[in-house]
């Protein structure tokens, strides 16, 4: 695989696993989460400190898993004091207030970014090929991990507070367990990614975690179609190759791209791929009863 | 010395409370929070920045730019906000999301119509500063504190002593009943979007003048330190709004004139807002049923 190929690949690998991630707490929570990247820079930065220090790449990697998760399980527990909107602001804030301590903190490189060291497996230094092998087993195991969730009493019980609030508490749901639950879910491997992610670019800044990159992964998830695991997939992909295919359009592109997601927004909220948007009719409405001829009972 | 911060800061401050009165407007009826009010102020700025420099007539500029502005924003709640707002069902991030898109698109429009470049303003008082006593006074401060003064009068009056006031107040309240009341909830919207953009509008004039610069990334701080503003505010209510806005621009300028901050100043707005929600989730200011 050509060089260039493979980092465009990679970079929509990691976006991959960050809209996904956001969409456990934005899609099948329905809390609205405006900093993720936050949570990527939390995570990029403790694997980061943690290599520098001589711990092992792969130590590392679980380590911010754990220290994201237990910082998204505070905003979790904020979550559910504040409704929407607070909740929205609050986290648009945090993300600031999480870039401003980078750029600031001598502790985090300060204003020169931080260094980091390419991570060796099997003896050898890890290539982009490595990575995008590394991060594609990660998302087919995210995938597996939402529909497991899906289809078991977690995914229920989010559904029914994504529904109606009042109704899920008074059916005896405890909202408040799988809301914080599914913020540390979220928050946890999007600290993952930010680990993988630092160790990728052996280069950190602040300016990777801003608000502008929270803002491109709700785009990927809103695009592509909020609570579900194709919509995420497609988001990144389509949004994550947009710039190079665009490159010839170059001082268009962050046109085209406000363009796009206002008239999504406007004709089409539920995303590209979301229930009910206009390719998921025309799908069950023309190639639905193919298949199902073809499969013949074996789908029924 | 404290006197000039004072200054300083409600001068900030002022300019701050301008801004963010679009998205409290807008969000005291539509219940959005409109980040693309920080485009209508990079928008109201060039259309400004391009009147002076045509007729070199600063109330021309200030009456046309908000005049437009306030236009582009009857158009956008036409025929953007208001049908996504009334599909069924939609995630309360939508309208939020589609926001955030308009203001990408203002500031990239205002960099491909008028050039990536900065331009200054130049605008000329005939003296440069003015001192009273210790006081050093540019004569733009002036311009701007009895500028805003005025236009948060006009709001007053117009919210409190017209019908479309009270038809904004009563929809403000309760839309649904509002409506059933035969309000004119459509005026109401429509006057937010006038007065909330062209509002924006006249604060990025003031912005541009202030620091004689415009670039087409002039709405990223206010685009956030808007919405730390309005909720600080107690969301949706203007005077909370006002209170706010002066006691973030005061924050700010007394932090960085003493050093207390160990922070840059543009995050100081939502340090404050975190700590506030967290002891008080319904904003500094707010009224009892807001909530």
């Amino acid at each position: 695989m050509g060089n260039y190929i493979t980092t465009v690949a990679v970079n929509i690998a990691i976006f991959s696993l960050l809209a996904l991630s956001l969409n456990i707490i934005i899609g099948y929570a329905g809390q609205s989460m405006m900093g993720h990247a936050a949570f990527f820079g939390i995570g990029a930065y403790t694997a980061a400190i943690m290599t520098n220090a001589g711990i092992n790449f792969w130590l590392s990697l679980p380590a911010a898993m754990l220290v994201t998760g237990a910082l998204g399980s505070i905003i979790g527990i904020i979550s559910l004091r504040l409704r929407d909107d607070f909740l929205a602001i609050t986290t648009i804030g945090i993300n600031f207030v999480m870039v401003a301590l980078f750029q600031n903190m001598d502790f985090f490189g300060g204003s020169l970014g931080m260094a980091v060291k390419t991570p060796s497996f099997l003896g050898q230094r890890m290539t982009s090929t490595h990575f995008l092998v590394l991060l594609v087993i990660l998302i087919v195991l995210v995938c597996l991990l939402i529909q497991k969730m899906n289809n078991s009493w977690f995914g229920l019980a989010l559904a029914s507070l994504r529904g109606d609030e009042g109704a899920a508490q008074s059916f005896g749901v405890n909202v408040n367990h799988y809301k914080v639950l599914a913020f540390i879910i979220g928050t946890a491997i999007a600290g993952l990614t930010g680990g993988i992610y630092a160790h990728r670019m052996t280069f950190i800044f602040s300016s990777n975690f801003a608000f502008v990159i929270s803002i491109s992964i709700i785009s990927m998830v809103v695009v592509g179609g909020v609570g579900t695991i194709r919509g995420p997939l497609i988001g990144a992909i389509l949004l994550g190759a947009a710039p190079e295919v665009l490159r010839f359009a170059q001082d268009y592109r962050m046109i085209l791209y406000g363009g796009v997601i206002v008239l999504m927004m406007r004709f089409q909220p539920q995303g590209l791929l979301g229930e009910d948007s206009f390719l998921q009719r025309k799908f069950n409405q023309y190639i639905s009863p193919i298949l199902n001829k073809k499969g013949g009972e074996s789908h029924a | 010395m404290f006197l000039q911060q004072l200054l300083n800061g409600i001068m900030i401050g002022s300019v701050y409370a301008l801004t963010a009165m679009g998205a409290t407007l807008i969000y005291g009826i539509l219940r959005i929070l409109d980040i693309a009010n920080a485009g209508a102020y990079v928008a109201g700025a060039y259309f400004g920045w391009f009147i002076y420099f045509k007729t070199g007539n600063l109330i021309l500029a200030f009456l046309i730019s908000m005049a437009a502005t306030g236009l582009i924003g009857v158009l956008l709640h036409r025929f953007i906000y208001a049908p996504i707002l009334s599909k069924p069902r939609i995630l309360p991030i939508v309208p939020l999301v589609a926001s955030v898109g308009l203001f990408t698109l203002s500031g990239d429009l205002a960099r491909l119509i008028a050039g990536p470049g900065t331009k200054a303003y130049n605008v000329d008082f005939g003296t440069e500063v003015i001192n009273i006593g210790k006081l050093t006074v540019v004569p733009a401060w002036i311009l701007i504190i009895v500028l805003t003064a005025l236009l948060f009068t006009i709001l007053w009056l117009i919210l409190n002593r017209t019908k479309l006031g009270l038809a904004w107040r009563a929809t403000a309240e309760d839309s649904d009943i509002a409506q059933a009341m035969g309000v004119n909830t459509n005026s109401a919207m429509a006057l937010s979007y006038i007065l909330g953009y062209g509002f924006a509008a006249a604060a990025g004039i003031m912005v541009g003048i202030l620091y004689n610069s415009i670039t087409p990334a002039l709405g990223e701080v206010p685009s956030y330190k808007m919405l730390s503003i309005i909720v600080l505010g107690g969301l949706g209510s203007p005077v909370g709004t006002v209170i706010a806005g002066l006691f973030i621009g005061l924050a700010e300028t007394m932090f960085s004139a003493y050093n207390l901050a160990f922070i840059p100043k543009d995050s100081i707005a939502f340090i404050v807002l975190i700590l506030v929600l967290l002891i008080k989730p319904s904003g500094l200011i707010s009224k009892s049923n807001n909530i």
